[in-house]
């Protein structure tokens, strides 16, 4: 059956972020680290996309956002949270607006912390997350089949 | 003859889909090698449609199946048509009609994407139909040349002249790779939709689609890049043997053209590729055809 871990679509997210981590994820993509070779696609629309990575904290405006995205992704789906601001505000948390990190909007699966986090780290954060990804798969597959008995 | 043209057809039915899969995963190593990189495997296609097909499909309505599963079928029809020898005509109607179909899908949505898509993707229609016309009316009157008067729509009957129709239809070929671009949705004419992220409309018509619904859509564009690819070959394929091997190097000639400039070009505004495209199709299908109407 068909592997998902051989194709996973990523959907970026920026969230109250400085945009240092955005660039080391855009850094992911280039002749150097070049991630496409894993088969991963950077997909800007979260109905195609497996993995959901965000940078950034939470704050209140973009609570609702982050979950209706995350609720746009079809199963079996899995958050990546990106730089220690989405782990857990980072040195944005005491500010009036910061809620904290992504895991206070959608659960989040694999934390990958820094500031910001190297692409090296980023790589390894989705390859965990593909990990995880896999697991999902084999759980939703058994749903399903329950389902359909 | 018949056995002929069934057994191509059925070969077409089978290999079809694995053949333009593949060459789509040749063209991301390509176009990733062109860019410095490593790129994934040859197969990835493969993958990511069976990963697609194993995922949920988050519908927005049930007829966003049946559409779907209509524009594939559609595509299949139109390419069984086409390597069964039939009127030329009568396949690129089945095509106009297959097109209209995932207009259907995107607007099935009220995304805004969704229906910004389609209304492009109707653009590119109406940019590359005159050409497709053009063409068929081409390849008449070249059989009408060879034949000494007597012309065929029919493809047996195109494939099967004395001489390749690209001896009469140089313009004609020309104008046919220009809306080839169009039809493949590459860049510049990617405007519709587009296989890499990043565009102002997310993914224009297969914003909305999912799972098993988007997996359909992309086994329907590599079955009709076969049957486009065919088109090509047609204009090289004479009675002689060594026309079919000319034929495939010229399909796969073009392919590789294509990825090149998908490339190194940039994406044009809607407006740009209809002046392109007919002006185009004006100058290089209308003047071949003056020359086929009053010089042979
Ligand atoms: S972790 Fe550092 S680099 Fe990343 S978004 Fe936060 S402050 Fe910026």
């Amino acid at each position: 059956m068909a592997k998902i871990t051989k194709s996973p679509w990523l959907l970026h997210y920026d969230g109250s972020s400085c945009n240092g981590c955005d660039i080391e994820v855009l850094a992911c993509l280039t002749p150097v680290y070049d991630v496409e070779r894993f088969g991963i696609i950077n997909t800007g629309n979260p109905k195609h996309a497996d993995i959901f990575l965000v940078t950034g904290g939470i704050n209140e405006k973009n609570k609702a956002v982050v979950k209706q995205l995350y609720d746009q992704m079809p199963e079996p789906k899995v958050v990546v949270a990106v730089g220690i601001c989405a782990c857990n505000g980072g040195v944005f948390k005491d500010a009036y607006n910061i809620i904290g990190g992504v895991d206070k909007a959608i659960p989040v699966d694999v934390y990958v912390p820094g500031c910001a986090a190297r692409p090296e780290a980023i790589i390894d954060g989705v390859v965990k997350a593909l990990g995880v990804l896999d697991e999902k798969q084999k759980a939703f597959k058994e749903a399903k089949k329950k389902k359909g008995v | 003859m018949l056995v002929y043209r069934i057994i191509s057809a059925v070969i077409y039915l089978i290999l079809g889909g694995i053949v333009a899969g593949l060459l789509a995963g040749i063209d991301r190593k390509l176009s990733a090698r062109l860019q410095g990189r490593r790129g994934p495997s040859v197969l990835q296609p493969f993958y990511d449609v069976a990963k697609l097909f194993s995922k949920e499909t988050l519908a927005l309505n049930h007829g966003q199946f049946v559409i779907a599963f209509s524009f594939l079928l559609l595509i299949v029809f139109t390419g069984v048509l086409f390597f069964a020898g039939v009127d030329i005509l009568l396949v690129f109607l089945a095509l106009s009609t297959a097109a209209m179909f995932l207009v259907f899908a995107a607007t099935s949505s009220n995304s805004a994407m969704s229906t910004m898509g389609a209304q492009r993707e109707m653009m590119q229609m109406l940019a590359y139909e005159p050409m497709v016309l053009i063409t068929a009316v081409g390849f008449y009157m070249s059989t009408q040349i060879m034949n000494g008067g007597e012309g065929s729509f029919k493809i047996i009957d195109i494939a099967t002249g004395d001489l390749p129709s690209i001896v009469y239809l140089p313009g004609i070929f020309l104008g046919f790779l220009f809306i080839l671009t169009i039809k493949f949705r590459k860049s510049p004419f990617d405007i519709s939709t587009s296989h890499h992220a990043h565009q102002e409309l997310v993914k224009g018509v297969t914003t909305d689609l999912s799972g098993r619904n988007l997996g359909m859509i992309e086994i329907a564009h590599w079955y009709e890049n076969t049957f486009l690819l065919g088109v090509v070959a047609l204009f090289f394929l004479s009675n002689d043997w060594w026309s079919i091997p000319l034929a495939v190097g010229a399909a796969a000639l073009v392919y590789f053209i294509e990825t090149i400039i998908d490339n190194v070009s940039a994406r044009v505004k809607w407006e740009l590729m209809v002046k392109l495209a007919w002006g185009v199709t004006i100058v290089c299908g209308g003047l071949n055809l003056l020359v086929l109407e009053y010089i042979f």
